[in-house]
């Protein structure tokens, strides 16, 4: 029946929109009920630059409660705003974004009113960027996969690969780079592995996804205990140091965020740039796109459906391999056994959440490294919210998000069915 | 899956078969049913597939032990000046893994030999029971997928539902005090309580909202880890006072499932427990306008909805019953072997119950039986890694190995040269994100 909302393209149910309109009158109640009336006296104080920055910008301070009180009525306005006004679609998602601000600057300051160790928000957004590499690049390996028509929910195993082949490579050649490119490599094995069971042999995406990341749990663990317990010289823990871009790394609060860390970082951009542009505005995205909506057509007009599906599925391979790559000599170095535990299912909700869109899929998974950095920021001061609560933040939104609160989402019409020519 | 296959749907019997089998003398007959045995097994029928999956499966498995193991890596760097060494010590090395995962699964020649001598006979029985003890919980969750799949829906969440179901146990076995019976019974039953509630709030949110029950479980499935730790690390919830650690207090002795002999962990009551509901389930699916209901929605929702059926509240009724029997698995468990709960005590049941149901193929009986080769494997598996430290891990490559053959029925015709493409899948399977 949903279906059928979609296909007859009303703009917004009324019913939608007022539950739009109440989720952001009662975060604006939460803003002001909880964070607002339970701070504790006093300035919350936020810091802006990194101790190694040559530019001093200075702290803020500001009044806890009063900001909370403020954001909450602001978003009740939106609330209220959203309910009795029909929104263009560019307005409703400045509203969501804006709310979800509002609440995060609440939250903030209720954790941080009175506190003697300031919130540091440069660290805060600089841990945020580097959790969502692997998050982004699953992510955009999901985009690449099932635009073209191949469901990937073997992107944790993909990680996980990535990691395990990125650290040994590393470590036993002693070279970082090769790591990566073995990493990477890892991923799109997996990736070839697939697209042959799922192309060549029809077997069911979702369940070989699942069957692929078992195996690649099994595998590294298997090989974790036989060979690397044994050999701590192919576990070394080699990783990647920082690479501040000259120039652009010194803007102060922008360039430690941005253009402070590893390559794995401006990989990352590149990727992002290139599946986008490549994926809606090339000659080959369009294929791609057809072969994920309409494979029979697609045939019709003379592009190869089957090698199409092939290269796109080993390509999105190659890039949660990155990813993956990034878990071991991106950040702590060593591998250890399960260390990807359900990123890449945060990836693959992430692209769900983004509406198979790699910009969308980057904000989505750049939220989610946001809800994971605050969590462990939260976690270091004495905050009466429990942190595990916090940590489910990310899991009730993509599901918020799938039961159609911010839109329907759809995805490729031809997404997990094999194309058989007739 | 059988869908989609290509090729013609089986012709109904053998069609090669020159003259009626009714009527014939003997010797025809019996020629004929030889011919069905072999064209059975030329063409692959599920079960052919089902063994050839598990015989390619070991083999590679074997593969991977022999060729991780560094005396043999040794011996094969100097393979061609003995290779008759480096080949013995690869054979040694896999099938020495083998044996004794044989003999911590299923007998141990031992102790055989030492009953013969005064020694335990209940002691034959220890590899078995563990078998049956590792096999229930996968019993339960692999039910959980199995149904959901009948109806057409992929429940990746019996792992989130095994934690409501096991949180739910815990705290009624610790926290209450009723009579010795009837304790275990209110247990066992808020067990599937708390499953069923994450399994109906998925079918919920699909029937309501359209919201795929796919990327709905997963999440849960965080969800619910995330919110057994904090009521693990919450003194006045379920943590176990004066403890800093994630663990919830002891059961009330009479919470516990009764086990049969011997020192724990042996075989307990949740083993029958898990009987019991594959025997319900395969009475409803097979008996009962429900599990008809069910069965059309999985194989055609259109058709079932053009019948007249309700198609949203079979979604809802069977992620109930799913999420049940994924709780009922969680309980099964904290009441049986572990009688506490912890952090990580869900451990890889919920996704094992994924590769359980298709490797049975979605059907009680089918599902039983791969519980228990798994349930073979995990207790070969562990005694395994005792006797020759090859890691336990293999039992889950294995497991990924054999899934994945079953999953594709043409690569193993292919490999093993079968003649005909014809479908083996299973029944229904949900396909893609769109409904």
């Amino acid at each position: 029946m949903t279906a059928l909302a979609a296909a007859t393209g009303t703009p917004i149910s009324i019913n939608r929109r007022m539950v739009a309109a109440g989720t952001f009158i009662l975060f604006g109640l939460i803003d002001i009920f909880v964070f607002g009336l339970f701070a504790h006296p006093g300035d919350a104080t936020f810091t802006l630059s990194v101790s190694s920055s040559a530019v001093h910008v200075p702290s803020i301070h500001v009044p806890a409660a009063t900001v909370a009180y403020t954001l909450g009525a602001a978003s009740i306005v939106i609330g209220l705003f959203a309910a009795f006004v029909d929104l263009s679609k560019g307005v409703r998602r400045l509203n969501i974004t804006l709310v979800l601000l509002f609440f995060v600057v609440s939250l903030l300051c209720w954790a941080y009113a009175g506190s003697a160790i300031p919130l540091n928000v440069v660290n805060l957004l600089q841990s945020t960027m580097n959790l969502s590499i692997p998050l982004v690049l699953g992510a955009l390996a999901g985009c690449m996969c099932e635009r073209s028509g191949v469901i990937n929910i073997a992107i944790e195993g993909q990680l996980l690969l990535g990691a395990f082949a990125a650290a040994v490579v590393a470590s036993a050649f002693g070279i970082l780079w090769l790591g990566l490119i073995t990493g990477s490599l890892a991923g799109g094995v997996l990736g070839a592995l697939l697209a042959v069971f799922s192309i060549q042999f029809l077997a069911d995406q979702i369940i070989l996804g699942v069957v692929l990341n078992v195996l690649a749990a099994g595998l590294t663990g298997y090989l974790n205990d036989r060979i690397l317990v044994s050999h701590p010289d192919l576990n070394s823990g080699l990783t990647f140091s920082a690479v501040k871009i000259p120039g652009l790394g010194d803007i102060p609060i922008i360039g430690p965020i941005f253009f402070d860390s590893t390559v794995f970082l401006y990989i990352m951009y590149l990727m992002i740039i290139l599946v986008q542009v490549g994926l809606f505005s090339t000659r080959w995205g369009l294929r791609v796109r057809a072969v994920g909506e309409h494979p029979t057509a697609a045939d019709t007009v003379g592009i190869r459906v089957l090698a199409t599906r092939y290269r796109n599925v080993i390509l999105g391979g190659l890039i949660a391999g990155i990813g993956g790559a990034y878990l071991t000599v991106g950040s702590v170095g060593t591998f250890t056994k399960d260390m990807s535990s359900g990123l890449g299912y945060i990836a693959l909700a992430a692209m769900i959440f983004g509406r198979w869109t790699p910009l969308g899929a980057t904000a989505a998974a750049l939220l989610f490294g946001f809800a994971n950095s605050l969590q462990a920021t939260l976690s270091t001061i004495n905050v009466p919210i429990p942190s595990y609560i916090l940590l489910t933040a990310p899991y009730v939104a993509t599901i918020i998000a799938v039961a159609g609160l911010v839109g329907r989402v759809r995805a490729p019409a031809a997404d997990g069915k094999p194309y058989v020519k007739v | 899956m059988s869908a989609e296959q290509p090729g013609s749907p089986a012709p109904p019997g053998p069609p090669e078969t020159p003259g009626p089998a009714a009527g014939g003398p003997p010797a025809r007959r019996t020629a004929t049913l030889n011919h069905t045995i072999v064209s059975a097994i030329v063409e692959g029928s599920p079960a052919v597939v089902t063994f050839l999956a598990i015989l390619a499966a070991v083999v590679l498995g074997g593969l991977l032990i022999a060729f991780s193991d560094p005396t043999v890596l040794h011996a094969w760097s100097t393979f061609f000046s003995d290779p008759v060494n480096a080949l013995t010590l690869a054979w040694d090395a896999a099938s020495g893994a083998y044996v004794a995962m044989f003999e911590g699964a299923i007998v141990n020649p031992h102790t055989v030999a030492a009953a013969f001598h005064g020694g335990s006979v209940g002691a034959i029985f220890y590899p078995l029971s563990q078998t049956a003890s590792n096999a229930t919980p996968l019993i339960l969750t692999g039910l959980s997928v199995a149904i959901a799949f009948r109806a057409g829906l992929f429940n990746i969440g019996a792992a989130g539902q095994w934690v409501g179901g096991a949180i739910v146990a815990t705290y009624l076995g610790f926290a209450i005090n009723l009579p010795p019976v009837v304790h275990l019974i209110v247990c066992l039953l808020g067990g599937f309580a708390g499953g069923a509630v994450i399994g109906w709030l998925v079918g919920e949110l699909k029937a309501r909202t359209g919201a795929h029950e796919v990327i709905v479980t997963i999440m849960l499935n965080y969800i619910m880890y995330n919110l057994l730790s904090f009521l693990l690390s919450t003194p006045t919830a379920l943590q176990q006072p004066g403890q800093s650690n994630l663990i919830s207090p002891n059961l009330a002795a009479d919470a516990r499932l009764p086990h049969a002999g011997g020192p724990p962990p042996q075989v307990d009551l949740g083993f029958l427990v898990g009987i019991a509901a594959a025997v319900g389930l395969w009475w409803l699916l097979s008996r009962s306008t429900v599990g008809f209901q069910f069965r059309a929605v999985g194989a055609n929702p259109s058709a079932a909805r053009s019948a007249g059926m309700d198609v949203e509240r079979s979604w809802v009724r069977v992620m109930l019953l799913a999420g049940g029997l994924a709780g009922l698995g969680g309980a099964a468990v904290i009441l049986g072997p572990l009688q506490q709960l912890t952090f990580n005590s869900y451990g890889t049941y919920g996704f094992d119950g994924i590769t359980v149901a298709l490797l049975g193929r979605a059907s009680p009986l089918g599902v039983v039986l791969a519980a228990l080769l798994f349930g073979a494997l995990h207790a070969g598996g562990t005694n395994m890694e005792a006797a020759t430290q090859v890691p336990s891990d293999i039992v889950e490559v294995l497991q990924g190995l054999i899934v994945l053959f079953v999953a594709a029925p043409p690569l193993i015709r292919a490999i093993f040269r079968l003649r005909r493409a014809r479908a083996a899948g299973l029944e229904a399977v949900p396909k893609g994100w769109n409904p």
